[in-house]
Order: structure tokens, then sequence, then C-alpha cells
């Protein structure tokens, strides 16, 4: 295994998802699995080779910086599962 | 006696709405009525919009008689459930967006809209196009119309199913890593990917934005080419969209095959290709070949490195993106959360299917301190070096042809096992997306009673001739209008 438990756990964190008791041990085996598929780029010659930006070599356009979306608040908003006066909910963070 | 309606292609359809042959009406009910009688069967669908569909059509009939029809008044279609789609649930195949109704239309959905397309639903797809049989969907797998014990193959296996089934004329996909062409040569359907940036991203749900692009899934090269017509071009919404005229696709189809150069790799048919499948596909270029066009070998060097390289970009792309999936503006939100850090990691866990987290994590390691120049910074290194091979290649040659995927359909549940086995469904597609080229699949054979799918590959906005070829091709052998006896 090229990955072990505290590692994936790790990740797991840094990823902000919890896996379930009967998920973890075949994560760790699958996970090990394509790490150890993708280490072969390692041997690729890459020297001297420019990293790849953009599939067509285009750069990022820019636009002017104006507003220009009408409020739409409370129709996205109805997706939220917790609102209340147009703000989000979530759990207490501030003792 | 006129053919029946749903046996018809769309280019045939729009041709008899524009006779008056028929009333979109009647033929929206025809399909609508199909979907209702097949699609328990083949789960080709997640969401049926009848009453939307019915109220389009009347509506395009209406257009039709004030002599205001656009290029596909009337015309039914099926959208991948990828794309948003104003007031309509739009799922991504995941229980994280089981309930999530779009408040916003995609491009793609409000060009076809505006040609007068009529959506009759969104059709099953892998989760979060992440997946290469339609199992991975938290809807369920969908089956191949050929044979039900089947997978269509994936991402877009809905789109796949419902254009083989003969359930809709055409259908949206996207293609990240051979997602659109790998379930058409599955399917026995035509499957275009064009070049990145050719058709916008805006409202397609991201999965790995350097290489999604969306496409087509058709029963012809020539519908191909009308739907394409209507979706690429433009739009400022999509930083990555390209500002570059569409040609008329349509008018370049008809021109020969004489003198046309086509790659062939040697990689290609090495062991991993299905002997029989790589029968097929000498038989295909043998009819290339018979009308005119010119067999030269080619070599991508570094082909054999484009999966890996796949398997770093795309999950470190797709753990990027689908972070913003946190359990707090929209989607699955876990219940009771102890503190705002149970709510983000239950809302994921609970949310995401166990392919979706494998990606997400995978894609977190090998971005992670003391990683990153190890994994992500050589893969996009290497995935130049594949994009160069293209470009020497294409110096010598106008298309890339050879297999879409290394078998036919396999049966549910023969793969998900070992994800390597299932990545390695996409050999033949994935340097397509690597590269950001145009990639098309038509059909040319069958093994087993199942589809076998011709690739070809073109340089950038190579669109013109990848249809060109495939039209030259249908014209020549019928392996395209094969339909399954079950949905004659």
């Amino acid at each position: 295994m090229s990955l072990d438990k505290d590692q994936v756990q790790h990740i797991a964190m840094l990823a902000r998802l919890r896996l379930a008791d009967d998920e973890f041990a075949e994560t760790v085996d699958k996970l090990s699995r394509i790490v150890d598929f993708v280490d072969q780029l390692s041997q690729a010659a890459t020297k001297d080779v420019a990293p790849m930006a953009h599939p067509l070599n285009e750069s990022q356009r820019l636009r002017p910086d104006r507003v220009t979306e009408a409020d739409a608040r409370d129709h996205i908003q109805k997706n939220a599962p917790s609102v209340a006066n147009g703000m989000y909910l979530v759990p207490k963070v501030i003792e | 006696m006129p053919q029946e309606l749903h046996l018809q292609s769309l280019t045939e359809l729009a041709a008899g709405l524009e006779r008056g042959e028929f009333s979109s009406l009647e033929l929206t009910e025809a399909l609508l009525t199909r979907i209702e009688s097949f699609d328990p069967s083949l789960n080709a669908l997640i969401t049926v919009t009848a009453d939307a569909a019915l109220a389009a059509a009347t509506r395009a009939d209406a257009r039709r008689a004030s002599g205001d029809a656009g290029a596909l008044n009337g015309v039914p279609i099926v959208h991948k459930d990828i794309f948003c789609t104003r007031g309509v649930l739009t799922t991504c195949g995941s229980r994280m967006l089981e309930n999530f109704v779009s408040p916003y239309d995609a491009t793609v959905v409000e060009r076809l809209d505006a040609a007068g397309a009529i959506v009759l639903g969104k059709t099953n797809m892998d989760e979060f196009a992440m997946g290469s049989s339609n199992e991975t969907s938290y809807f369920g797998p969908v089956r191949n119309p050929w044979n039900v014990e089947c997978s269509p193959g994936g991402s877009s296996g809905g789109s796949a199913a419902a254009v083989a089934a003969r359930l809709a004329p055409a259908a949206t996909g996207t293609d990240t890593g051979g997602s659109i062409r790998q379930p058409a040569a599955l399917t026995g359907t035509v499957g275009l990917k064009p070049t990145y940036g050719r058709v916008s991203r805006y409202g397609m749900i991201a999965f790995a934005s350097s290489l999604d692009q969306a496409g087509v899934i058709t029963r012809s090269a020539v519908d191909a080419a009308l739907l394409l017509g209507v979706m690429a071009g433009f739009d400022e919404r999509d930083s990555t969209s390209i500002e570059r005229p569409v040609p008329d696709y349509l008018a370049g189809i008809t021109g020969s095959l004489d003198g046309l150069k086509v790659g062939i790799v040697r990689q290609h048919f090495d062991a991993g290709l299905d002997e029989r499948c790589a029968l097929a596909i000498r038989e295909a270029l043998a009819v290339l070949e018979d009308q005119g066009a010119k067999l030269i070998e080619v070599d991508l060097p570094n082909i054999d490195l484009s999966v890996p390289t796949y398997y770093v970009v795309a999950p470190a792309e797709c753990s990027s993106n689908l972070s913003r999936f946190d359990g707090v503006r929209f989607g699955h939100r876990a219940d009771d959360p102890e503190d705002l850090m149970d709510l983000y990691c239950r809302s994921r866990g609970e949310g995401f299917g166990a392919e979706v987290k494998r990606r997400i994590m995978t894609g977190t390691y090998v971005l992670s301190a003391g990683y990153y120049d190890a994994y992500y910074l050589q893969a996009q290194k290497v995935r130049q070096l594949i994009a160069e091979d293209f470009t020497k290649a294409f110096a010598d040659v106008d298309v890339i042809a050879g297999p879409t995927s290394p078998t036919p359909a396999f049966r549910l549940g023969d793969k998900t096992d070992d994800p390597i086995t299932m990545y390695l469904n996409d050999i033949y597609t994935i340097g397509a997306n690597l590269a950001g080229l145009p990639g098309l699949s038509t059909p040319c054979g069958f093994v087993d009673g199942l589809p076998v799918g011709l690739h070809l590959v073109g340089p950038h906005f190579g669109e013109e001739t990848l249809l060109r070829c495939a039209h030259q091709y249908q014209q020549q052998t019928d392996w395209h209008v094969a339909c399954p006896e079950t949905y004659r």
C-alpha cells in the first residue's frame, strides 16, 4: 500500500470529507492503487518542459470591472438548505 | 407511408416539420409516449419534462404558423443532467444536487432553446461526469439498448442510450476524458467532442475545467453538424470561450475524402485492444482508403502516459471545483451538525458517492504540500509533451483514426472493483482532452451484437474535417442506421 490509514485520514480531513467506517478500508486500498498507477509519470523525461497552462495556449480574457448582474438573491437562495433574512444559516462558529 | 417519427433523424424531423408533414406537438407526444414505455427498463432519463415539452411544442407550432421558425424549431432533444436548466431539476447524477432546481440556463440550453428545440428531459450520467459506465450515478445505472445487461458507457450514458433507443433524435453531452465518444461507441451512435473553447461551458457543472467540453450525441454526422452549428460560438460568460467565427458545418460535410491524410497510431492497436474490434477498425480504415484517403503511420511517443496524466490533472481540478459544495449555499446538508466542520464533512461525505470522493481525495493529495511538484506539476509537463506529439503528427496528417474504446460494451458490474480497469476504458480518447483537440466517434461494426466505434481526432478547430470524414464513411456504410430490435 502506497498510502496508509493515517495519510488517508489526513487527506479526507483536507478535503472536508467524512468517510463512514465501512468505506474507509476500501478507500485506502483504491486510493493506493490510483497513486501507484499515476506514479509512472515520474519516469517521464520532463527537464526543460514548460507545464501546460491552457490546452490552446490562450490567455484568460479580462473584462471591465463593472456590475452587470442584477440582484437575484431571493431567487438564488431558494436552493439554500437554511436561510433567514437573506442570510445563510450555519452552526454557531463563535462562542 | 412515411417512416415512423421516432426512426427519423434530427435532420429528417426538422425537414418534416418544415414541410408541415406533422406538428411538433404530434412529434413530442410520440416521443414522450416512447419514453414512458421504454425508459423504465433503460433508466436513461433522470427527469422527464413532459408538461413543459408539450407547452413548448405548442408554441413552436405557433411560431411555425407565423413564419418565425429557427433551425431546430419544434424538434425534441434531451440534455445531459450536467447542464443547468432554469426551473428544472439539475442533479449532475448526484445525491448532492438531488433537489437542486437551477436558477438559470446554461448557454448551450439557451442557444438550443433560441433555435426552437424542445427539451424532453434530462439524461442520467455518472455522478459529476466521473465514470465510464454510468454506474456511479446516484440514480442507478443506465442500461445499454443493445443489451440491457451491459453498460452504455459513460459518463454521458443516458444521452447515448436515449439516442440509441430512439427516445430522442439527439442529445447534448459533455466530454472530459471520453464521456461523449465512449458511450457513443458503446451504443452505436455518433458522438462529437469539439475543440476546447468551441462550445461555451457556462452553466455546465464543472468537473475538470481545462478538459471539459460540451458536445453532441446523434445518429449521423449530418445531425451532429446541424446541432453543433447551433451550440458553438463565442460566449463572454465563459472565460475560456474562443472568439472565432463558427463555420457552416453542414456546407463542408459533402466534400470528398480524396487525398485526405489519415494518421494511424501504432500504440492504438497494441495488446489492450479487443482483436475483433481491431478487425472492425481496420475494415473501416479500408473504406476510407477506398474513398481516396491515404493512411499514414504517425507516432505519438508519449500517448501511453495519457491516462496517468489525466488521473492527476482531472482529480486536481475536480477537488478544487467541487469544494463549492459545502452544505451551506445549495446542495445536500447533513442533519443536526455539531459545528461548521461537522457540517462540511458530513454534508460532503453523505452527498458525494464513492468514486467522486476518491477523485476529490486523489486531487487533494496531488495538490498537497510536498506532493504538488512530483504529481501535479509533472503531469502538466507530460501533458505538454502529449500535446506537442499531436502538433507534430498534425503537420503530416489531417486526421488521426483508430478505435474509440478497447472493447465493446461490458457487463454492468464487471469493472467496478478496480478503478484502474475502469480508467483504462478511456485510453484512446483522453489524449484529445489533454491537448484540447476535437474528437468524433462513429459506428463501424458489431462484435457479439454490440456496436464498435471508429474514433477520429483532428487538429484544433478541425471539426469540419472530422464531420466530412464521418459523413463520407456513413455514405458507404450503414452501421449508424442500425437500431436495436426492441426499439424499432
